[in-house]
């Protein structure tokens, strides 16, 4: 792939984290760097044993292949590796290329000398899964209490371990989780279909800039947020949305073990209600 | 000049602690037991609190069975007047149930000189119906006997006795009668949910559904058998899948389990992904269902109101009446064995309950949602001309 005439004054060397000159290079257009290498590694070898694990497997079938945590009874010990092993190696790869890709982005902002919003923000999406297969299992004593790999599979678990609190829907941080999602998801709509509006004028005229932005939304609902802060608000909507997401399965057994809906009795059993 | 009221950068982090707070404030505290259903990794384990559990095993003890009986040849029949159920038992045996019975059932400050017998019999003539609980208690006898000897299917293998559901009150603590509901607010609106109960275990769902389920013999299911559902609209749609959602609720919260404890959410009605225990709770309902058709609802002519509901219906049992928010009643404690006059579990001699061939998939029985039951109506007398008692 050709490199345009300004991208090589971007391409500077420094800013690593680790390893010094070592891995301080490009392959095409992508940055390498250590964290690419120990990506990659974790990465092939995650998805080689997930290869594997399918051929130990009853099926082929890509909806049905499952890579299953092990028995409750392992606790928090090693497993042997048909009965969950696996499970818990590629969760180990996952992590290690997951936490690779974030530093690699580290080095690159530090390249760039710019902020590290980005890999702070993917830090969520890691957090989100760790809750889900480190930090949930670690509080209830068991590995087996994460999630299966597979496409079929993991809905199961999502489904079973929703019903085993009776109602999902009444957990307050899913509640929030998706309040989050639904609102993310509006203020992208609405920034993305105005963004397109100001640059598709009609025939003849020409593209319309931030003025014309604000105007729009000052009078279609009195405020405008600005171009700059429509940002910030849609990081904070998008990392809320997995935040509250992970804290509401943390929450669903470490912190709480009956119905969701039945939490909600704090309310009538306030001391104000008499 | 630009004014502001609090500084966003510092009240941002409060109102996080302060959401945090609230979310935390009603929960419990780490770790809690869990147990695994299933297969591995598809999340078909069940939690238990051991700070729930301690307080609810405390509250589960059966108390220390009577002193044996001393064999006698002689039967209370023979002795005793008026005796309708317990005629052929041994004197001594029968003494020893009623003095069973008076102990699980009379509250201590309802006795009389130290003694119970007064709040069934009258003292003068110990064998005269004269007061309603002793015919109440003589059906009660009926029912666990049948509960036993007929329903092994969901009650062995501990059985059940009085104390199962009593625990030392006249009246179990848990009964229910039919909910009144409120005046419909609007056109078409049934006032029949949305209202804080513990009954759906505090969702909005309908608060009544022992009636609609265990009175009549209305439909559990929430997936019609074919796919878009436009030729049998009124057996299963999506406002009777609350009603069954509400009844599978109650129940979870009647055994303090989650719906997986019974079925695998990826198909609530297959049979073949559901755990056994879902069909020792097929054969619960029917169990409840005849009990309260046959040996509670008769009673209704001789019951006073204070036995009775807002609309003059008995207090009637179901699953929390015996279950107690524990997944075994009394945590399984085999009190039966003690008092095998009221048994025996699964008597080849008793007529049995409905057949496991029953078992079908709910989507494919009749709806009888209007309270005409499909199968001939079970009554203490029916049930008695069945040789069963």
């Amino acid at each position: 792939m050709a490199m345009l005439s300004f991208e090589r004054k971007y391409r500077v060397r420094g800013g690593t984290l680790i390893g010094g000159d070592l891995f301080d290079f490009w392959a095409g257009p992508i940055y390498v760097g250590f964290f690419g290498v120990t990506g990659i590694f974790c990465a092939v070898l995650g998805t080689l044993l997930i290869v594997w694990g399918a051929a130990m497997g009853p099926t082929w079938n890509l909806w049905q292949i499952s890579i299953a945590p092990p028995d409750l009874s392992y606790g928090l010990g090693m497993a042997p590796m048909a009965e969950g092993g696996l499970w818990q190696i590629i969760t180990m790869c996952a992590i290690g290329a997951f936490g690779s890709w974030a530093l690699r982005e580290v080095e690159i902002c530090r390249k760039l000398g710019i902020g590290y919003h980005v890999p702070v923000a993917f830090s969520v999406a890691i957090f989100a899964y760790l809750s889900l297969v480190v930090i949930r299992p670690f509080l209830l004593g068991a590995w087996g209490h994460g999630f299966p790999y597979g496409i079929l599979s993991h809905l199961d678990w999502v489904s079973n371990t929703g019903y085993q609190f009776l109602h999902f829907h009444y957990n307050p941080a899913h509640m929030l989780a998706i309040a989050f999602f639904f609102t993310n998801a509006l203020a992208l709509s609405m920034h993305g279909s105005l963004i397109l509006s100001v640059v598709n004028p009609p025939k003849g005229e020409e593209v319309k800039t931030s003025e014309h932005e604000n105007t729009f939304f000052r009078d279609d609902v009195g405020y405008s947020i600005g171009a700059l802060a429509i940002h910030r608000l849609g990081l904070f909507l998008a990392l809320s949305a997995a935040f509250w997401s992970a804290v509401c399965i943390i929450i669903s057994g470490p912190f709480w073990t009956r119905g969701w809906p039945e939490w909600w009795t704090w309310w009538p059993n306030l001391p104000i209600f008499g | 000049m630009r004014t502001t009221f609090f500084s966003t950068h510092k009240a941002l982090p409060l109102a996080a602690v302060g959401l945090a707070l609230v979310v935390a404030g009603g929960c419990e505290r780490p770790p809690p037991q869990s147990t695994q259903l299933g297969y591995r990794g598809v999340g078909q384990n069940a939690f238990v609190n051991p700070r729930i559990l301690a307080a609810q095993v405390a509250a589960n003890v059966a108390p220390t069975p009577q002193p044996a009986a001393v064999p006698v040849a002689v039967t209370a029949g023979s002795v005793y007047k008026n005796l309708q159920v317990l005629g052929d038992v041994p004197i001594t045996e029968f003494t020893r149930l009623m003095l069973a019975i008076t102990e699980w059932v009379v509250p201590k400050d309802q006795w009389v000189d130290g003694q119970g017998c007064v709040y069934c019999h009258d003292i003068a003539v110990m064998e005269a119906d004269t007061k309603y609980q002793k015919v109440v208690s003589r059906s009660m006898l009926q029912m666990t006997q049948r509960a036993n000897r007929s329903w092994g299917a969901h009650v062995a293998p501990s059985g059940v006795t009085c104390y199962t559901c009593h625990r030392g009150n006249a009246i179990p603590q848990y009964v229910w009668t039919t909910n009144p509901g409120e005046k419909p607010r609007a056109s078409g609106y049934v006032g029949l949910q949305n209202r804080l109960s513990p009954i759906p275990a505090f969702s909005s769902l309908p608060y009544d559904p022992l009636t609609t389920y265990f009175d009549k013999e209305t439909v559990i299911a929430i997936t019609p058998t074919n796919a878009v559902a436009p030729v049998e609209p009124k057996t299963v749609n999506t406002m009777k899948g609350e009603g069954t959602y509400a009844l599978m609720m109650y129940i979870s919260k009647s055994l303090g389990v989650g719906c997986n404890h019974c079925h695998n959410s990826r198909q609530f009605a297959d049979w073949a992904q559901s755990s056994p225990q879902r069909v020792k709770a097929w054969y619960a309902i029917r169990m409840v269902r005849e009990a309260n058709k046959a040996f509670i609802m008769p009673l209704s002519p001789i019951l006073p109101a204070s036995r009775k509901g807002p609309l003059g219906d008995p207090m009637r049992i179901s699953c929390v009446t015996c279950h107690q928010g524990v997944n075994k009643p009394l945590l399984a404690a085999p009190m039966l064995k003690d008092y095998p006059e009221l048994g025996p579990l699964n008597d080849p001699a008793a007529a049995p309950g409905p057949a496991p061939e029953a078992v079908a998939p709910a989507a494919d029985q009749a709806d009888v949602v209007d309270g005409v039951a499909t199968e001939a109506r079970v009554t203490a007398q029916s049930v008695t001309a069945a040789g069963v008692m």
